[in-house]
Formats: C-alpha cells, sequence, structure tokens
C-alpha cells in the first residue's frame, strides 16, 4: 500500500511484518522514531506476544536482544552514532556467537565534537564486527531491506545491520510502499534457530575458546560473510518475485556503459550522484556511477565488474580513516587490485554537511582532468582551519578547538546549505 | 539428564546431613538433585564459588521442576566452568559478556514470555565484579523493569579470575593486585564500596537476600523462596576464595561462617523493599579471628587502629541489623 510517511515510521511498520517477538532498545536521534512506533504497535496489541523492552542503556539493548535471541526469538533492536559505540562490546559478541538480530543504524556522525547529523562514521567504526551490513538508498529500498535482512539474517544464523542515513532518509517524508502481512508472510518464515536455550536440549552458548579452536571459529564466522555474497543475490531475485520491486543489490550500477570516469558511494548519496551524473551525460560527459548497497560482506568481484570498463574510479564516502583517508575508497582498491585504474577520494557530508550538486560537479570534472586532490575534503573551509591552525601556533594554551571555531564564526547553524 | 550420585560420609558441613528429617535435607544431599554444575569443572581447590553456585543452582533446579536457562557474567564461574571443548554445566547455560549478565536474562525471559514458555525460569550468575561493578548499570535495569530474574552474586571480595584485584565489594585493608599492603595505608581504602543488597532493596523489588556457604540449608532455602516468587529477585552470596585471600582450602566454609558471626557479613532477606528476617548471631566474635586467617589481611593484624575500624563495622552490622536478639526476641 502506498503511503506518504516518514522513513523512520515506515521502517517501524515494514519491522513490524516482520513479526518480531522482541524488540529492545534505548532512545537515540535519529532512529527514536522507529522504535517509538514499534513500542506503540506492541503496547495495542499489534504484534501478540511481542515483548518491547525499555532499557537503560545501548549496551543492554543489543545484550537483551542477545539473549531474546538465544532463547529463540526473532529479536530487533535499533540505533546510531554513541550508541552503537556503546554496544561495540555486544556487537562482536552477537556476531561471534550467531544470532540472526536485525539492528536498524541511522546513520550519525560520532563525537567528539558532539553532532547528531549524518555521516557513515559509526557504521563504518563496526564494518568489521562480523555483521552483515546493507545500506539503504531511499526509504523504499530501507524497508525493503529490512524484510531481506531477518530472511538473511535467519537464513545464516548471522547478524544483519540495516544503514539507513540519519534525517536524510529517517526523518524524510516520502512516498513508500508498505508491503502487505500476507506479501511478508509469504516471503520471511518463522524463525526456526540453530541453536536455543531449551531445558529438554540444554546446551552450553558462549564457552571460553583457546588458541586451539579460536581460529576456526573466527574462520566460520567469515565464511558465513562469505556465503551471504551467494544468498544475497538470491534473496534480492526472490524479493523481486514476490513484491516486484527491486531492492537490496550488492552493487547497482547507473550509466556505467562507455563510462570512463565511475563514481562510488553508499547509501542516500547516491540519489545525487545520479543527478549529477545525468547533468553531466547531457553536456556529453562519459560518467556513471555504481552503489554499494552491501558493504559487508564487501562484494570484491561485483564492484570489479562493474569497474572493469572505467579508467578511473571516485569514490564519494560519509567517513573518515584518521590518519588514512578513505575506508570505502580502500576497499573498492582492493577490488581493484592489480588494476592501473586510479582511485580517488572525496571525504563529503562529515557530521551533515551538506553535499550539493554543483560541489559535487566540480569536483568530478576535477577528477576527469586527473586534477584533483586525493583525498578531497569536499567543500572544507581552509581559511577556518589555517586560523586555528595559526591560533595554536601562537600560544600553547590555544584553548578547545571546536568552541574556538564556533565562536570565531558566529551562529553557524544559517550558514550551512 | 538426571545424573544419580553416589555419597560418601565426608565429616564435613557440605553434604552428609543423613540425621536430619528426610524433607529437611538439602538439595544436594538427595540423589535426585540435578547437578546442574556437575563434576571435573576446574575450579581451584576450596573454591567457595563453585560451592555456592553447586548448591544454588540445584536448588533453583528443583525449585523449578527442572525447567530452568543459565546466564553467566564473564568470571571465574564462567572460566572454570566451560574451557573448550568442555562444559560443567548441564542445564541451558549462556555466557555472553562481562558486564551484561542482567540484560541477556531480561532478554531470555521476555523471549520465554513471547513464546509462551513463562513456566521456563530463568537465572542469571556472575561474580562481585561481574555484578556489582561492570554489570551494575544493567542490574539496575533489570531491577526496575521488575523483569523475571533470579541474580545470584557469588562476592569473593575481588577480581580473582584476572589475578585478584580490586572491586569495590573488597573490604577495607585488604591487600590485592591494586591495593597493595604498602605505604602509609596499606591494603585497600576504608570508607569505600558499596553494599549491593541495600541497593537492591531501594529498588523494591519483590525478594533480596544474603547468603553464605557458611550456612548451605539457608542458602538452598532462599534461593528456595526466590524462585517461589515471579519479578526481579537478588540474592548475594559470600563465598571465600583462597588464592584470592590467602586462606587454606580447607578453610573456605570456617571463614565463611566467621564472616558471618563477627557480624562482618550479615545475612538477611528483604521482601518488597523491607528486611523481613535476619539470622541472629549467637555470640559475636571479634574480627581478629575471622582476618587472621586470612593473608590478604594480615597487615591489618598489626594495625590496631584499622582492626578498631573493622571491629566497628562489625559492630554497626550488629546495630542496624538487629543480630544479636535475645531469646525474648528469637
Amino acid at each position: 500500500m502506498l503511503k506518504q510517511i516518514e522513513g523512520s515510521r515506515a521502517v517501524a511498520e515494514a519491522v513490524a511484518l516482520a513479526r518480531p517477538q522482541v524488540i529492545s532498545a534505548y532512545p537515540i536521534t535519529p532512529q527514536t522514531h522507529i522504535v517509538e512506533d514499534l513500542s506503540a504497535i506492541v503496547k495495542r496489541g499489534g504484534l501478540g506476544a511481542c515483548e518491547f523492552v525499555n532499557v537503560e542503556s545501548e549496551f543492554a539493548a543489543l545484550s537483551c536482544v542477545i539473549g531474546a535471541s538465544a532463547a529463540g526469538a526473532r529479536a530487533y533492536t535499533a540505533t546510531a552514532s554513541q550508541g552503537l559505540l556503546f554496544m561495540a562490546e555486544a556487537v562482536y559478541n552477537a556476531s561471534g556467537m550467531g544470532f540472526p538480530i536485525v539492528m536498524t543504524v541511522g546513520n550519525r556522525a560520532i563525537g567528539a565534537p558532539i553532532n547528531i547529523w549524518n555521516d557513515h562514521s559509526d557504521s563504518m567504526s563496526m564494518a568489521d564486527s562480523g555483521w552483515i551490513q546493507l545500506h539503504a538508498e531511499t526509504n523504499q529500498e530501507a524497508v525493503d531491506l529490512h524484510i531481506i535482512a531477518f530472511r538473511l539474517a535467519e537464513q545464516l544464523s548471522v547478524p544483519v545491520m540495516v544503514c539507513m542515513d540519519g534525517f536524510i532518509l529517517t526523518h524524510a517524508y516520502e512516498r513508500v510502499d508498505i508491503h502487505t502481512q500476507a506479501q511478508v508472510d509469504a516471503y520471511l518464515p518463522p524463525f526456526e534457530p540453530v541453536q536455543m536455550l531449551d531445558p529438554d536440549e540444554p546446551v552450553t552458548m558462549g564457552a571460553m575458546v583457546g588458541p586451539e579452536a579460536f581460529m576456526e571459529v573466527r574462520y566460520l564466522s567469515h565464511h558465513k560473510q562469505l556465503q551471504a555474497l551467494e544468498v544475497i543475490p538470491q534473496l534480492v531475485d526472490e524479493f523481486r518475485a514476490q513484491f516486484g520491486r527491486s531492492s537490496g543489490a550488492m552493487v547497482a550500477p547507473y550509466r556505467t556503459d562507455n563510462a570512463q570516469t565511475v563514481v562510488v558511494a553508499l547509501g542516500s548519496v547516491n540519489g545525487t550522484i545520479k543527478d549529477v551524473v545525468d547533468d553531466m551525460r547531457a553536456q556529453g560527459a562519459c560518467i556513471g556511477s555504481v552503489k554499494i548497497g552491501a558493504f559487508r560482506p564487501f562484494p570484491l568481484a561485483q564492484i570489479r565488474e562493474a569497474l572493469a570498463g572505467a579508467s578511473r574510479v571516485i569514490v564519494v564516502e560519509k567517513d573518515l580513516a584518521l590518519g588514512l583517508g578513505g575506508i570505502v575508497a580502500s576497499n573498492v582498491r582492493m577490488a581493484l587490485r592489480g588494476l592501473p585504474t586510479p582511485v580517488y577520494t572525496i571525504i563529503a557530508g562529515l557530521g551533515g554537511r551538506p553535499i550539493p550538486k554543483a560541489s559535487l560537479h566540480k569536483a568530478f570534472d576535477g577528477a576527469m582532468r586527473d586534477e584533483i586532490e586525493d583525498p578531497l575534503f569536499l567543500d572544507l573551509d581552509h581559511k577556518v582551519i589555517d586560523r586555528e591552525l595559526a591560533r595554536m601556533k601562537e600560544k600553547r594554551r590555544s584553548g578547545p578547538i571546536a568552541e574556538n571555531i564556533l565562536r570565531e564564526m558566529g551562529l553557524v547553524g544559517h550558514k550551512l546549505g | 539428564m538426571t545424573q544419580r550420585v553416589r555419597f560418601y560420609q565426608t565429616g564435613t558441613f557440605t553434604i552428609g546431613n543423613r540425621l536430619l528429617d528426610p524433607e529437611k535435607r538439602t538439595v544436594q544431599a538427595t540423589q535426585e538433585r540435578s547437578n546442574s554444575l556437575t563434576s571435573g569443572h576446574r575450579a581451584c581447590q576450596g573454591c567457595g564459588e563453585a560451592l555456592g553456585a553447586r548448591y544454588a543452582v540445584d536448588a533453583a533446579m528443583r525449585a523449578c521442576g527442572d525447567n530452568l536457562v543459565c546466564v553467566n557474567a564473564t568470571g571465574c564461574l564462567e572460566v572454570f566452568s566451560t574451557p573448550y571443548p568442555e562444559s560443567s554445566w548441564q542445564v541451558p547455560w549462556i555466557h555472553s559478556l562481562f558486564g551484561n549478565a542482567p540484560a541477556v536474562a531480561s532478554g531470555v525471559a521476555a523471549a520465554l514470555r513471547a513464546r509462551g514458555k513463562s513456566a521456563t525460569r530463568v537465572i542469571a550468575q556472575g561474580g562481585d565484579g561481574g555484578t556489582v561493578d561492570i554489570g551494575f548499570g544493567c542490574l539496575s535495569g533489570m531491577f526496575e523493569r521488575n523483569d523475571d530474574v533470579l541474580y545470584i552474586c557469588y562476592d569473593n571480595e575481588a577480581y580473582m579470575n584476572t589475578g585478584v584485584q580490586r572491586s569495590s565489594r573488597t573490604p577495607p585493608g585488604a591487600r590485592t593486585a591494586t591495593t597493595q599492603a604498602v605505604g602509609e595505608h596499606p591494603g585497600n581504602s576504608f570508607n569505600q564500596g558499596k553494599n549491593p543488597a541495600l541497593i537492591a532493596m531501594a529498588h523494591e523489588i519483590p525478594y533480596v537476600a544474603t547468603a553464605s556457604v557458611a550456612d548451605l540449608h539457608d542458602l538452598e532455602d532462599k534461593i528456595t523462596r526466590a524462585m517461589s516468587i515471579s519479578g526481579a529477585r537478588y540474592v548475594h552470596i559470600h563465598v571465600p576464595c583462597p588464592l584470592g585471600w590467602g586462606a587454606q582450602p580447607c578453610e573456605t566454609i570456617k571463614l565463611a561462617r566467621l564472616a558471618v558471626e563477627t557480624g562482618l557479613f550479615p545475612l538477611y532477606e528483604a521482601v518488597d523493599g523491607e528486611i523481613v528476617k535476619a539470622t541472629p548471631i549467637r555470640s559475636q566474635r571479634p574480627v581478629a579471628e575471622y582476618l587472621g586467617p586470612q593473608r590478604r589481611l594480615a597487615h591489618v593484624m598489626k594495625d590496631e587502629e584499622a582492626l578498631a575500624a573493622i571491629q566497628a563495622m562489625a559492630d554497626r552490622n550488629i546495630r542496624r541489623f538487629n543480630l544479636l536478639k535475645t531469646d525474648a526476641e528469637a
């Protein structure tokens, strides 16, 4: 059914259609609307015996769904940013123990300085934790990915993180097609755990494993990720057959035919990138783009294939590996290893900084002339940086950087965009 | 899964209570005990925690008709019972992390309710570090939500698994690997630490009790009573650690008993936040009798001021919990 609906609320409806049995969450912007709506659905009896547990921290939220999953329940939570970091120990634990939990991450920057707006620093920090990590481009895809995620998680007994850009998607009202219960039930069978705490068949979960077997247990977690490379396309095909819509592709090329320059990105910024590609194509440029829908497992072969015809690749990413550069770009380079294709990195949109078409257009133009810094920090205000560097040079006790910059800029909100 | 157990007369207080009426005998004294924590684990000789856990979990199993799930925090109990590929647990058992056992247990309980399996009961357990320090946020959350979990803390008064470092349950003066017996004020600081049973009571949860491996009948009774109640329950068990305390393995029970009889570890029960029963002491023993056999406190024995301060703590407990009742009061 088509609805004009906020992204978070659409995701809440999709999660409810997956019939979770235990939901536990702690409030953190920008994911709160998702669990608020789920709480309302549970409270009015819309999910039968489903339990909604209001916990005291994100660490407890994920721990609670770990327990729930271990006891045989389909379990869900949502978080963002600092919340994901606060649950980090449990993030690794859930994947290490192979619990098929689904968690939404409303992507948000990580402080300090504290910042509630969108970038991908949070999910990137957990990229290697053993969770499958799917990224939504639109709210429709976010809704669809959640249905696919439960199926994928339970089929492989591995947790899945569905990432959607904070505010840009979570708080955007868009037309979204919400599935019917019958459609979802036909796609997603009831949860049949591969391991369960059951007094009739007692098992020990979470035993201590030393050097004699730790490598093997770890390898099997990696193996599940490799299996996911096979399973995700199958589930995406089944989803298309069931719902009549393409969602969840691990790699989605856009106008890459004869494209010498191909832009690669995760998430909602692909919409802006496609507009820029259209504009530049209209002006005769040979440019296309590739959306990465699954960051873990990282579809090395599919990305290499999608970029095979490119003479240069530009990765636009909303994260920064401090002291290195682009995280996605590093992964893309691994996909292209052995090829001479240059991979340029554009670090953009950190802490919610807008990514305007004009800025991307200019940056892509520069890259196409192979005249681009690597990495390029999109719309970075060098004057602000130079003045702060000068202050720091001037005296030892120059004070807190963030406060110095804000004081100099005055009220900053109205200057964005 | 029930294993028949053969008994030997040991001459100790732990088993061999054949002179009691059958209904008054401990769960451990019956051949039908579940042996939830079975033999062959790797606890040290004289481990109070292994003893306490064996009694507590078997009593919990009997109370719920063997329909139990057990959640365990990281710590000695977890490590000595489940070195891969072995497990001493004959109950469905999960270990997740150090600080999240109460939250995992809340999730297990929620899942069981959602799946219509409410007859299956849930206990969570950990040492004093896992419970009172790193897991305290999750514990408090589980309490205030009144989740249907019995949490059992085995308190051996330091981080024994990592090599005897101070916890917030380490007593004043005690030498640990992070409170050395050197300097002007050797050992652990005075006027620090917390009392989790009283804090649990402040949550007004349905049942809180303290227990000791010195009184295993009382321990089993309290676990049994806790299992008869729904909602969040907390039992705090005092379990001497020969290794960490610098005591003889054969003195575990004796030390636990002296902790009670000096007044340093009062035994009581509270219902809905109010104390309903405290176990009286027949005659109070001086704290020096308890401290003396422990190498971690040897320096305190030479320090009259410290000794007097610890004696004052014991005396305060006696007054506070009314432990020296007269015959008429009793």
